[in-house]
Order: structure tokens, then C-alpha cells, then sequence
């Protein structure tokens, strides 16, 4: 039964910041073996929105249910089922990864032994082994964002939330953390937010994008493919993309290229 | 349900607070901080109380010039200690990791307290060849000693708890050091013969005595000449629950934003 139970229910998610309203009433849902990706313009919400799904900003309106515990009136069950990777992978910079995750696992409730082999698990994961005793701050962007993923996969969680993972990557770990996700999507749910349309096509179960704090299309890639003219043979994404970002930008006299 | 991911349960409230004071704790000694702290507050604790309050030509033998200017001392070690307990969170990024970890306001604020204050501890307890000289060259009332050391580590723990709460205001930690300064500063000074000679001129006997109940310093002579009085304990413990409280609420408020 809860196989089927949506792991991340969001209804009506809005927030302001000052005069700017960067999210006006988002809803989503995901289910375990999902992988959606999240994508949008520079400024478009996307953050944001991962930010409440996730507990660190408090949302004006709106609930967000993880795998059915309310994140405001019950954020420690319903923070324990989440692994998160920030936007930049923020850690703390002088710590050692391994210190860095040990910490992380601890926190998060394992002890003992138990600690070592969930850094070991997570090191191995996402191949860190050559720098596990370096300090972050002295690793590349690559294996920072890698000390990132790990941090998130410490705790085998059920609902997983990524902010750009593959950002700064080379094509080979790109290539590598896209089979993770492929791989951790068939018992989880996942979120990625993306700027870069053929991860959808080569990760994700679902798409959804957003503009302007609100959605502008919810469906499968394939369903948003189907959206571009026939004739278009290159770049097929990025044309509807543009097409339904656009849109609205001009009509607002955004102003963005 | 087999292969569905599980979480390990949440750890107690204890186990999640000292997981954060360990890492804060040892993220002192991740940096050149540490031995460059312990070293100048142990040098100039010594040079101060030998120089300036004459410790062996005074020709008694107890601690009190050694005392005496540790509340001037901490006036601006507190604050170097205190002031990237937050504001280094901010500017990193490391709080969305932090406050997205299951762990509550309570848990981060009080920890991270908790390993600053450790933290300060360390550096007194680092004084004890002082107090070794003074008994070996004399006969000092120990119990008088005992009393200056408890009434020092619990104005460093009242500074500090300011310090962690100012520096919750901002992101910036040289911004927070010098508020910090400014309101230690202030707080000190009110027990001070200037401040209350300013308010005896035309204040009520009632607020002059008010205004230096207020004070860090008032409270801490009296504990450090040995005179045990409640209220000189309660003092301390009200002021740091108090700030710990308005630190909490500070974090809510900028999350919520």
C-alpha cells in the first residue's frame, strides 16, 4: 500500500520575498519510482520551492507532506526522510569529508560502527575515495558537489531533493551521478531541479516547469516533446522550453534574452 | 517494502545537541583559531594579572589580580569566539545543510552555545599553572579560587550567549564581533563606579540599584570574592536561557524569510 503512496505531496506553495512573490502557488506530487525534473529560467521559483520542500524557508501558504508527515507541524519525522543537496552543495569548507560525513550521520541518528560504514557506503557511492581525507575547501567543484550527493544518500532516504546536481561536472560525472539517480529512483522519489533539458530525457520520469513562481507545464518528456512542431528536428527541449518560458516573459516585459 | 529505503530512527534530543557541539567544537580546531586563541589568552591573562595587577608584588597570595581582568579580557575573546557561530553559517550556505538535518531550533542554538563555551572553558582551565604558582609560593584560600574560576566561566558562558545571538543577526562576522564588543561593553559598564555615579546623581536609590543588578560585573565580583548569593548565579543562567531563546527565535525569523 504505501508503495503507491505519494512520498512528496506539495499543495499551494507560495512565498514573498519584500515585493517580489517568487512562488505563486506550486503543487506537486511525487511517488515512489519517480524522478522528476524541476526546470525553469534563472529566478524562476525553483530554489525556493526546493527550499520549502525541504524545511529551510517556511512557506506563506501551502503544506508539503513527506511520505505523510507534515513538514510544519512534524519537520524532524519528516526531515529524516529527506536527503538534500543544496544549491552549490554548501558543507562546512574546513572539515574533512570524512569528519563532514561521520557528522552527518550522526546527526542523523547512526552511532557507532554504524557511522564508519555509512561514510564508507556513501564514499564508495559516489567514488570519493581518493579524496575522503582531504579538506572540502581544497577539492575541485566536481568532487565538492560529490561530497554533496553523499551527504544526501548517507541515510538511505526514501524522498531525495537535489538542487542542480550535476552542475560543474564533467561529462563523465555527469554521465556517472545521472546513473545514481537512475539507479536511486526505482524505490524512491526523486527531485532534481536542472538547467540542462536532455537530463530530463535521460533521468527523469516526469517534468515539470515552472515560470515565474508558477507552472507552466506538468507531464511526462515525452508529453513535452509532443509539444514541439513537427518540423523541429534539433534542440526539440530547449524549443518548448523557450516556447513556454517566453511566453510569459514578454508578456510581462521580463526581459530576458 | 524490501527494498524500499529506511532511515535510521531519530536520536535524542541529547544525541542530536552534542552531534552539533562536537562538530562546532572541533571546527575550532580545524583552523589556526584554536592554538592562536588559547595561546593569547593564556599570555595575556598571565601578562595582565603579573604586570598590570601586580600578582607577586602585592604580596599576598590569592588569584585576584588574575580575576580581575578577565571580564575586560573576555570583553573581546568572547566575541572572537561567538561571532562566527552563525554569521559563517549564513554567508557559506551551511545553515540550509543544517537546518534541513533533523534537528530542531533548540538543538542547533544550544549546541552550538554549548561547544563555544566548552570552548572558553578550555582556555581558563589552560590558566591552572597560575594557580599552581600562587600555592606553591603561598597558602591561598583554594576554595576563593574555585569560586573566581566558576564565576569566570559563567561570565564567559553570559558574554557568549550574546555573542552567539548577535551574531545570528547578520552574515557577516566582523559586523558581529563588533556589536558584540559594543553590547558586552555596555552590559559591563553598567556595574561600573562611572555608570552608577552618572545614575546616583539623579536617579532613586532603586534604579541605581536596578541599573547594576543588570550588570555582568556586579555579579561577578560578588561570586568571584567567594560570596555565594543565588542571585549572582540565577543572573547568568537567566541572561544565557534568555539569550538562547532570542537566538532561537532570531533563526526562526530570518528562516521564515
Amino acid at each position: 500500500m504505501s508503495e503507491t503512496r505519494a512520498l512528496i505531496e506539495a499543495k499551494g506553495l507560495r512565498k514573498r520575498f519584500g515585493t517580489i512573490e517568487a512562488v505563486r502557488g506550486i503543487d506537486l506530487t511525487v511517488e515512489r519510482g519517480q524522478v522528476l525534473g524541476f526546470l525553469g529560467p534563472n529566478g524562476a521559483g525553483k530554489s525556493t520551492t526546493m527550499r520549502m520542500l525541504t524545511g529551510y524557508l517556511v512557506p506563506d501558504a501551502g503544506s508539503v507532506r513527506i511520505d505523510g508527515h507534515d513538514l510544519a507541524t512534524h519537520p524532524l519525522e519528516a526531515k529524516r526522510r529527506i536527503g538534500y543537496l543544496a544549491e552549490g552543495a554548501p558543507a562546512y569548507m574546513d572539515m574533512r569529508v570524512e569528519d563532514f560525513l561521520a557528522f552527518v550521520a550522526r546527526t542523523r541518528g547512526y552511532r557507532g560502527a554504524e557511522v564508519r560504514e555509512r561514510v564508507d557506503r556513501a564514499v564508495a557511492r559516489v567514488h570519493l575515495e581518493p579524496c575522503r581525507g582531504q579538506r572540502i575547501e581544497t577539492l575541485s567543484k566536481g568532487y565538492k558537489r560529490r561530497t554533496g550527493i553523499a551527504q544526501a544518500l548517507i541515510h538511505d532516504p526514501p524522498v531525495i531533493v537535489m538542487d542542480e546536481p550535476t552542475d560543474g561536472l564533467d561529462p563523465n560525472q555527469k554521465f556517472e551521478v545521472r546513473q545514481l539517480v537512475r539507479e536511486l529512483g526505482r524505490t524512491r522519489a526523486i527531485i532534481l531541479s536542472t538547467h540542462i533539458l536532455e537530463e530530463v530525457e535521460a533521468v527523469c520520469t516526469r517534468a515539470v516547469i515552472i515560470n515565474k513562481g508558477a507552472t507552466v507545464f506538468d507531464g511526462t518528456p515525452k508529453e513535452l516533446d509532443a509539444q514541439v512542431p513537427k518540423n523541429i528536428e534539433t534542440n526539440r527541449l530547449d524549443h518548448v522550453f523557450r516556447t513556454l518560458t517566453a511566453r510569459q516573459t514578454k508578456a510581462a516585459k521580463g526581459g530576458s534574452r | 517494502m524490501s527494498d524500499a529505503p529506511q532511515p535510521p530512527p531519530l536520536p535524542s534530543a541529547l544525541a542530536r545537541t552534542l552531534s552539533i557541539a562536537r562538530r562546532e567544537f572541533a571546527g575550532y580546531f580545524a583552523t589556526p583559531l584554536a592554538p592562536v586563541f588559547l595561546v593569547m589568552f593564556v599570555a595575556l591573562s598571565a601578562l595582565l594579572a603579573f604586570q598590570a595587577g601586580g600578582l607577586f608584588t602585592r604580596g599576598s597570595a590569592d588569584m585576584r589580580p588574575f580575576f580581575q581582568w578577565q571580564p575586560w579580557l573576555a570583553l573581546f575573546f568572547m566575541p572572537a569566539l561567538g561571532m562566527r557561530l552563525w554569521a559563517d553559517e549564513r554567508r557559506s550556505g551551511s545553515l540550509e545543510l543544517l537546518m534541513t538535518l533533523p534537528v530542531t531550533t533548540a538543538d542547533m542554538v544550544i549546541g552550538k552555545f554549548l561547544a563555544a563555551w566548552a570552548f572558553a572553558c578550555v582556555s581558563l582551565v589552560l590558566t591552572f599553572p597560575l594557580w599552581a604558582t600562587v600555592a606553591w609560593l603561598g597558602d591561598p584560600d583554594h576554595g576563593v579560587i574555585i569560586a573566581g574560576y566558576i564565576a569566570t566561566a559563567l561570565l564567559f558562558g553570559t558574554l557568549l550567549s550574546i555573542c552567539a545571538c548577535l551574531s545570528a543577526c547578520t552574515r557577516n562576522a566582523v559586523v558581529a564581533f563588533v556589536l558584540s564588543v559594543a553590547v558586552c561593553f555596555l552590559l559591563l559598564m553598567t556595574g561600573y563606579g562611572l555608570v552608577q555615579d552618572f545614575f546616583a546623581r539623579w536617579a532613586p536609590p532603586s534604579i541605581v540599584e536596578a541599573v547594576a543588578s543588570m550588570s555582568s560585573l556586579v555579579h561577578f565580583h560578588a561570586l568571584e570574592r567567594g560570596v555565594l548569593d543565588a542571585r549572582d548565579l540565577l543572573y547568568p543562567a537567566s541572561v544565557i536561557l534568555g539569550m538562547l531563546a532570542i537566538n532561537g527565535i532570531l533563526l526562526h525569523w530570518k528562516a521564515a524569510r
